[in-house]
This record gives structure tokens, C-alpha cells and sequence, in this order.
């Protein structure tokens, strides 16, 4: 592509971009995260009692683990796209861990 | 009997270790259990602010296995720095290693995702250009101009739909996400983070011009298939250019 | 020598902790709030919603700036950044007034995240005058010192808690900022009087005063273990300490302090209108 004909497109691409500005409804395949939930932080009060969050003695590294992932990755089955050979890996893996 | 804090922070994350000696109870015996009251605190308090920074991940794996891996994560990285909001941040790369989630490889990106949420939540406000300034120059001067962008202004690649996982376990009725590489914008116009669905092009576009490559660079870098005004468009509309240079 | 109560301008009213979700409560409510109280490290991020929400608050409430991370009570260092960081929200906000716990939360750079206890000895005295003289010259004002909540003893100790406290202020020139509820709290746990605690507390160096809510437990021996945790009303003895500390002190900057399981609006200002009756009594 020319200089030249880059440089149209560019100065054609701000004039669009700036009559989409006018129109400023959200595009579709957007995400807005509302509110505080993203704060996050630090407060000064103690956890709930002597509970077994501390004090378990499982050893969550070694063979003792015994869960597995529980929550809506279940119904997450992702499907391989139609040039989608070069993950099929981790899509082998992803399924042996969706039940029948 | 003195008690170091290098013994009290051993005993703390170790709960196969007894209290250190020298704490006691009020009639003076060896304190146990309530020397759990502060090894509770410190996990679960660990433990909700990684709940809080990972809401996503949560509902993927289940309370029960996110609290779990949260023990193990927390013991592996404790927090190095006060700031809570920030806690969290290795947990892309954990995620990688932990072999209890590998059959979830897209587990890392979506904790790449709320990682950057977070970031931009609270990142420095930033006075957006107007997009006349742009309109204003010259196509030459357009070609050869680079952008500065907000410090809540984000791109994310990923090998996976992560944008559809996302919406997937946050909105209702979404769709099932189908298996893609996606690529996202994060912006925050205002005080919420939004995210925006790229294509290639353009998050090949708007990563070349965040390493301040010039607009005629970033466009040729990005290939046949970028819709230029629709992604300045994008970053104009979402207040995430500062500056023009 | 700086005047740590020139450098505390809360009001003698009733204060609450702010939590982000009574926001609009808060600014457009009446009764008898008379200021707030936030966490430091919570507006220590770099901008965005907490920083101008805390911002329009100001306006409003004189603002109380109440750490958490900073670990006074620490055997190494106090981190420099942390506390660059905290001058930094002092010198923007130039709050009413800036209180710490005695306690400690970091080592050899890790932050565990809780106010973990102190044993009372010269060598943590001189530690904790020199860590509390650092941070008032950094940040160029008094500070209040907070009692904590105990739940158990150090066999080192050889100082009581009253006397540590009040050592601390007379070294430093902090004030002191009493934890109605950490006194009950830590008197059960160790089997002590509460009363007399606060006859032997240096009441004159109080510049603001904590209450909050405590779970409880046993430890096992059966003996009663309470819990600080912040997520409950606060119970009848800890209002009748209030009383009895109040009628000594006569009137304080006093908090309704609400971290987990924080209700609705209303039931945290029912606190604060009882807490409001209790310092008109006093």
C-alpha cells in the first residue's frame, strides 16, 4: 500500500470514527463492570473464630488432593473452531474433564 | 522465652507446626488454640481478597476447589506489599503450574483478565483528548502521529474465548462462548471498567500504538483487515487517548 | 513538639467506618453522623471511583484516616514505600486524624494481612517509640496509637498494656486511640478486669474511641475466647464499658466500626444513634 493511499484512509478513517462519536451507543460485544465489586481492600477485623481455614493440615500439594474444578467451567465445553487444529491439545485436555 | 516474629510467621503458615513456645493462655499453659485464632485470620482473610479479585475464576472452578487452591496459593504468595486490592497478581503464572486445574487451560487468561480489571479500576484518572484535535490535523501529520494512552487502557490477547467466558458467568442469557482466540480492550471511561471485543487487526493496531509506534506504523503493522475508523473510533469514544504527539 | 490534639480535629460526635455501598446513604443522609473513618490502604490505589468518592466526602465529614498495613509494632524496618505512600494521602487529604494499631502485620517483606500481637518489654517499647517518631516525622503530624484485641499472652511480657501504651505516649507524643470493644475483648480472653484497664488507661491521651462488634468461641480448655470480628452490633457489656470509660473521659470522637457481614445503612445508624446517647450522658 502507497503513502499516499495509506494516508487516505487514515484521514477517512477520523472522519468516520468521529461521526460514530456523534451515535455513542455502546457496541454490541461490550462489558461494563459496575460499581464497588471491583474495589477490593483492607479492613482491620478479625476472621470468623478458630475455623479450619488456618489450621487445616491438608496437604494440598501432594496426593491428598482430591477435589476437582466444581463450578461452571462444567457447562464451558469449547468446542475446537473449524481452524481450530493447533489447540487441540488443550481442547483433549479440557474435555476429559466434562462428564459424559 | 522470646518469641522472634521469623517464628511467629513460621508457626502462622505452617499449621503442622506447634504455637511457638512462650505464648500462652491466661493460666500460663501453651497456647494451641488460640494461636489459631491468628492463623485463621491470617488464611481467610487471604482467602477473601482473593475471592474478591477473582470472582470469575470462582464460579468457573466452584467455591469449594477456588478456596482450596486459594490454602495453596496464599502459602506459596503471601502478599508482598499492604495493598490488598493489588493481592493476587501471580496468580496467572500459579495457575499454569497447579496441576489440580490443568485440565482448565484457559484458567490463566481469565485470571490475566480480572487482574487487569482491578488495574484499571483504580488506575490515575487521565483527561481523555477531545476527537477534534485528531480531526484537526493534517492526513500527513495524522500518519505520523502517536498517541498517549489512559493508565487504565488495556490490551489482552488470549488463546481463548476469554471475552465469552467472561460474559458467559457475569450476564444473563449470554451465549456459549465458542472456542476462538480472543483478544480484548480494557478501558474505563468514566469509574467502571468496560471491556470491548477485538479483532486481530485491531488488537495488532492499538498494541502497536501503546508501544508508541506512529498511526501510519500501527495501521500497516495491523494488516488488510483493520477497520481503522472504527477502532479510533473505540478509543476516542471510550476517553482512552490522552495525548497526541 | 508537635500537639497531638491540635492534630486530631475530629469532633466529639459519633463517627462510622466507611464502606463504599452506604455512599449515598451517607451523603444524603441527616442524624447524627458526625464524621468518617477510612481505611489508609484503601486509597493508596492511583485514582478512579475510591479516590474521588473520598474526595466528595471530604467536603462533606472530617475524615479520619485509620491504617492498616503499616506495622508499627514490626522487629525490621517500616517499609518506606508504604509509608511514603501514607504521607501522600495526608498531605491531598489532610485528614482530621491519622491513627495505626500496635500491632505488627509484615516481615522480612510479607504482608500476612492481620494486627498480629506485641510482647510488652523495654526492647518492644523502644522499637515501637522509634517506628512511632518516624512515622509522625514523615508525615509531619501526631498519630493515634490503637489498642489491640489480645487472645493470648506472651511469657516475656513484663509490662502491662496500660502502661505500654501510656509509655509510648509520653516518649512520642502520640495520643491514644481506645478500643472500647478491643478492651472487653482482650480482658475476657486473658481473664483480667476490664474496669480496671480502664482505670489504669492514660485517658487524657485519648483522641478518638473504637466500638465494634466480636464473635465468640472457646478455647480448649472451654475457657470463653471473643473474637474481633467486626461483624455483629455491639453487645450490652461492651456499651456498659462504654458508659463507665465515657464518665471518666467525658466526651470523645467515638466509631462504629462494621468490617464483615456489613448491613444495611439503617441498622448501622440504629448503632449510631445509641452511640450518640451514650456521649450525650457523658
Amino acid at each position: 500500500m502507497s503513502n499516499v493511499t495509506k494516508t487516505i484512509i487514515i484521514a477517512s478513517a477520523v472522519a468516520s470514527a468521529m461521526a460514530g462519536l456523534a451515535t455513542s451507543a455502546a457496541a454490541e460485544g461490550d462489558v461494563k463492570c459496575y460499581g464497588v465489586s471491583l474495589a477490593g481492600g483492607n479492613d482491620c477485623a478479625a476472621g470468623p473464630g478458630t475455623s479450619c481455614a488456618g489450621t487445616s493440615t491438608v496437604d494440598y500439594q501432594g496426593n491428598a488432593w482430591s477435589l476437582v474444578p466444581a463450578g461452571t467451567c462444567e457447562t464451558m465445553e469449547l468446542p475446537a473452531a473449524m481452524d481450530g487444529t493447533a489447540r487441540m491439545g488443550s481442547l483433549e485436555a479440557l474435555e476429559r474433564d466434562i462428564p459424559a | 522465652m522470646i518469641v522472634t516474629q521469623t517464628q511467629f510467621r513460621q508457626s502462622l503458615l505452617d499449621p503442622a507446626q506447634a504455637a511457638p513456645a512462650g505464648l500462652t493462655n491466661p493460666d500460663g499453659a501453651q497456647a494451641s488454640k488460640r494461636f489459631d485464632v491468628y492463623r485463621n485470620n491470617v488464611a481467610v482473610s487471604l482467602a477473601d481478597a482473593l475471592e474478591s479479585a477473582f470472582p470469575v475464576l470462582r464460579k468457573l472452578v466452584g467455591d469449594e476447589f477456588f478456596r482450596a487452591m486459594a490454602g495453596v496459593y496464599l502459602r506459596k504468595h503471601p502478599p508482598t506489599s499492604p495493598l490488598m486490592m493489588f493481592y493476587g497478581e501471580k496468580m496467572p503464572q500459579f495457575l499454569q503450574r497447579f496441576e489440580p486445574a490443568k485440565s482448565l487451560p484457559y484458567l490463566p487468561d481469565i485470571a490475566r483478565l480480572e487482574l487487569a480489571l482491578r488495574q484499571a479500576y483504580h488506575a490515575a484518572d487521565a483527561a481523555p483528548i477531545d476527537g477534534q484535535s485528531l480531526a484537526a490535523l493534517s492526513p500527513d501529520r495524522l500518519m505520523a502521529t502517536k498517541f498517549k494512552f489512559a493508565p487504565s487502557t488495556q490490551v489482552i490477547s488470549a488463546d481463548f474465548p476469554i471475552f465469552g467466558i467472561y460474559l458467559a458467568n457475569t450476564a444473563a442469557q449470554a451465549p456459549r462462548p465458542e472456542m476462538r482466540a480472543e483478544a480484548l480492550l480494557i478501558t474505563r471511561p468514566s469509574f467502571d471498567p468496560q471491556q470491548h471485543l477485538l479483532t486481530d487487526a485491531a488488537a495488532a493496531c492499538i498494541s502497536a500504538l501503546m508501544d508508541g509506534n506512529s498511526l501510519g506504523v500501527a495501521m500497516s503493522s495491523a494488516g488488510n483487515d483493520l477497520d481503522l475508523g472504527a477502532t479510533l473510533g473505540l478509543l476516542l469514544g471510550q476517553g482512552a487517548i490522552t495525548t497526541l504527539t | 513538639m508537635l500537639d497531638a490534639t491540635s492534630d486530631n480535629r475530629l469532633p466529639n460526635r459519633v463517627g462510622v467506618g466507611y464502606k463504599p455501598q452506604h455512599y449515598m446513604d451517607i451523603i444524603q443522609g441527616t442524624g447524627p453522623l458526625g464524621w468518617l473513618e477510612i481505611h489508609a490502604e484503601n486509597y493508596m490505589g492511583a485514582g478512579g471511583r475510591p479516590i474521588a468518592q473520598l474526595r466528595q466526602l471530604a467536603e462533606k465529614f472530617p475524615i479520619s484516616v485509620h491504617g492498616v498495613g503499616l506495622s508499627i509494632g514490626a522487629e525490621g524496618a517500616l517499609d518506606r514505600d508504604h509509608l511514603a505512600r501514607l504521607k501522600h494521602l495526608c498531605d491531598w487529604l489532610d485528614p482530621a486524624s491519622f491513627s495505626e494499631h500496635l500491632a505488627w502485620s509484615t516481615h522480612d517483606s510479607h504482608f500476612l494481612n492481620d494486627l498480629l500481637p506485641l510482647p510488652y518489654t523495654q526492647r518492644t517499647l523502644a522499637r515501637v517509640a522509634d517506628h512511632i517518631d518516624q512515622v509522625q516525622e514523615v508525615i509531619g503530624r501526631k498519630m493515634l496509637l490503637e489498642n489491640p484485641s489480645s487472645y493470648l499472652a506472651f511469657a516475656e511480657s513484663d509490662m502491662e498494656e496500660t502502661a505500654f501504651l501510656a509509655e509510648l505516649a509520653a516518649r512520642t507524643g502520640c495520643g491514644l486511640l481506645l478500643d472500647v470493644n478491643n478492651v472487653f475483648v482482650s480482658a475476657t480472653n486473658l481473664k483480667t478486669s476490664p474496669q480496671a484497664y480502664i482505670d489504669a488507661f492514660p485517658l487524657h491521651a485519648v483522641g478518638e474511641m473504637h466500638l465494634g462488634g466480636h464473635d465468640e468461641d472457646a478455647d480448649e480448655t472451654g475457657a470463653p475466647l471473643l473474637i474481633d470480628s467486626h461483624g455483629k452490633a455491639v453487645v450490652d457489656p461492651v456499651w456498659a464499658l462504654l458508659d463507665y470509660t465515657l464518665a471518666k473521659s467525658g466526651p470523645k470522637p467515638l466509631l462504629i466500626e462494621w468490617d464483615n457481614d456489613v448491613p444495611a445503612w439503617p441498622v448501622l445508624a440504629d448503632e449510631l444513634t445509641r452511640a450518640d446517647g451514650a456521649l450525650a450522658l457523658a
